[in-house]
């Protein structure tokens, strides 16, 4: 073997070594954080933190089934905020706007997509909680639902634009209207697409603790209605952990998992409709 | 540049006419085609593609535009009803007439509904086989029975016997030469009185598009038939009169078994025998 030959199968090596490293770490990130919630969590883990209120304070025991509820609660104004504005916001993009509109709103969207979750929380506070004068399942849901938007348009955007331009023309062609032809054939040939963005960006959303801080605030009892102060999953980890109970603390890993284990689950509903969708094409 | 042709100089000139009958065959000729273009220019942007076309489209019979890749056809063909205005950035000048109306000025929703298109590829909606054929008739809000209209459609486009037992199947479960007789049901579906179709058969094999061309013969009965194709073949085996088109303009127009065998122009007769496109 030439000098330049063993270089080049060292460097070879030296990078393949490098990629595979990488992806290791990636994939026991995850599998160190699991291992962690399941180890730390378990033991908290019993039928009835399922099911009963926080107990009281320097009590142990009790669960988060109000927690559950009041993430439930938020997640379903969130998608009432972030589905409409998100998917018709994606169609006018995809399907509507000429250049300059379209690119002004996707850059927008994406300067959305940036902004911090704790001042997402702080616009939430500002324009529903101060106005309304009480924290709220309203204003929690509604910061979640404007950190919704960006995702769903922008991934709602894309699926819209895989719909291929034949389709567009069938319709047309037999006399159908613009809006009509995106509603009876665009959206639903992108259906699947669009029904994974949202559940993505409902996943995401779910995690959220900052934007919920000071707006749905955090409530140790069932909340009543829908315009007082609610448990949720990342706000509870976050009181609990922060706390200096012991107890807490195992119920704060608990929780994580509860968490943790709703956002799989949606995950693998995702997958679960791409490869139906995939099948359906064949 | 802009010399342009139509079918009725060249017919008077091949048929025998006395000249007692020529004042009616002259009005006859007119009511008989159900779409006329006249001196057409189209305009992609600044690019002209097509110059000073005029073709008079004859009622109930298939009229086949050839011509090498690039030549126009599917552009004049789209301009027919009116699908350049779904691509942006295109203009055109000149006169279409749908049955001695302009087709400009018209409703192209109505318009569309009355000159169908299939297309190049067999673009069957992700729907049932059955919500395909329909789908026409709902969005134009069709009185009486779909479920008969739609076996109807189905029969026409010669594809009931195939899909009668899966109707409520997915149309992608068809085989790509099923799928675009799906489509011509599809266009058949709202009743048209013309139908144009941009190379139907490009992306078939031949036993599927013989089934197509057969298909062509029994719809002309009712229907007016504009067919771009790219196979010369194919234009002879089922047109009645042919276009040849290059670079934008119409070089000739005449009935098919005459272009075909006595072209009257130099380039006509380089393209059919092969020696270019």
């Amino acid at each position: 073997m030439t000098l330049r030959t063993v270089w080049r199968k060292s460097l070879n090596l030296v990078m393949l070594s490098l990629t595979g490293v990488c992806a290791l770490i990636t994939v026991s990130a995850l599998v160190v954080i699991l291992g962690y919630l399941a180890k730390n969590g378990a033991t908290a883990l019993h039928w009835t933190f399922f099911t009963n209120l926080p107990a009281p304070v320097g009590e142990t025991g009790g669960g988060i089934a109000n927690a559950i509820a009041g993430s439930a609660k938020l997640l379903l104004l969130a998608a009432l905020v972030g589905v409409p504005i998100g998917l018709l916001g994606a169609i006018y993009v995809a399907e509507y706007a000429s250049p300059v509109p379209a690119f002004v709103v996707r850059y927008a969207t994406d300067l959305l997509n940036g902004v911090p979750s704790i001042v997402m929380g702080i616009f939430a506070w500002t324009v529903v909680v101060v106005p309304m004068h009480s924290f709220s399942a309203y204003a929690g849901g509604f910061a979640l639902g404007v950190m919704m938007i960006p995702i769903i348009l922008r991934s709602s955007e894309e699926f819209l634009r895989t719909v291929p331009r034949s389709l567009r023309e069938g319709a047309m062609a037999l006399g159908t209207s613009k809006w009509r032809t995106i509603a009876t054939v665009v959206v639903p040939a992108a259906a699947s697409g669009i029904v994974t963005a949202i559940l993505l960006s409902l996943s995401r959303v779910a995690g959220e603790t900052a934007p919920l801080l000071f707006t749905a605030f955090g409530n140790r009892f069932w909340s009543h209605g829908w315009n007082e102060p609610v448990a949720s999953l990342p706000v509870v980890i976050y009181t609990y952990a922060v706390s200096p109970y012991d107890d807490w603390h195992r119920q704060a890993w608990a929780a994580g998992l509860v968490l943790l284990g709703l956002v799989l689950v949606t995950n693998l509903v995702c997958r679960a409709l791409l490869a139906r969708r995939a099948t359906q094409r064949r | 540049m802009g010399i342009s042709f139509s079918a009725k100089p060249v017919m008077e000139k091949e048929t025998p006419v006395t000249t007692v009958t020529v004042a009616p065959k002259e009005t006859a000729a007119s009511s008989s085609s159900r779409m006329s273009v006249k001196d057409l220019n189209f305009y992609y942007g600044k690019i002209q593609s097509l110059f000073h076309v005029s073709v008079e489209i004859a009622t109930n019979k298939v009229t086949a535009l050839i011509g090498p890749s690039g030549c126009g056809k599917s552009t004049l063909l789209r301009t027919l009803n009116r699908m350049h205005e779904t691509i942006s950035h295109t203009r055109l000048n000149g006169k279409i007439l749908l049955d001695g109306n302009d087709i400009l000025t018209q409703d192209v929703t109505r318009l569309r509904r009355r000159v169908g298109m299939v297309f190049q590829r067999p673009n069957p909606f992700p729907k049932s086989i059955f919500d395909n054929v329909a789908y026409g008739l709902r969005v134009n809000g069709h009185a009486g029975s779909l479920k008969e209209h739609v076996e109807r459609s189905l029969h026409r486009a010669a594809l009931w016997e195939e899909v009668k037992d899966r109707l409520h199947k997915s149309a992608y479960s068809l085989s790509g030469g099923q799928q675009q007789r799906l489509c011509i049901a599809r266009a058949l579906a709202v009743d048209p009185e013309v139908i144009l179709l941009d190379e139907p058969c490009s992306a078939l094999d031949p036993v599927s598009t013989a089934k197509i061309e057969e298909l062509l013969f029994q719809l002309k009965e009712n229907c007016t038939i504009v067919i771009v194709t790219h196979n010369m073949q194919q234009a002879a085996r089922v047109s009645d009169s042919t276009a040849f088109m290059l670079l934008g303009e119409l070089i000739e127009f005449k009935p098919t078994p005459q272009l075909f065998t006595t072209p009257g122009d130099p380039r006509t007769e380089a393209y059919i025998t092969g020696r270019f496109g």
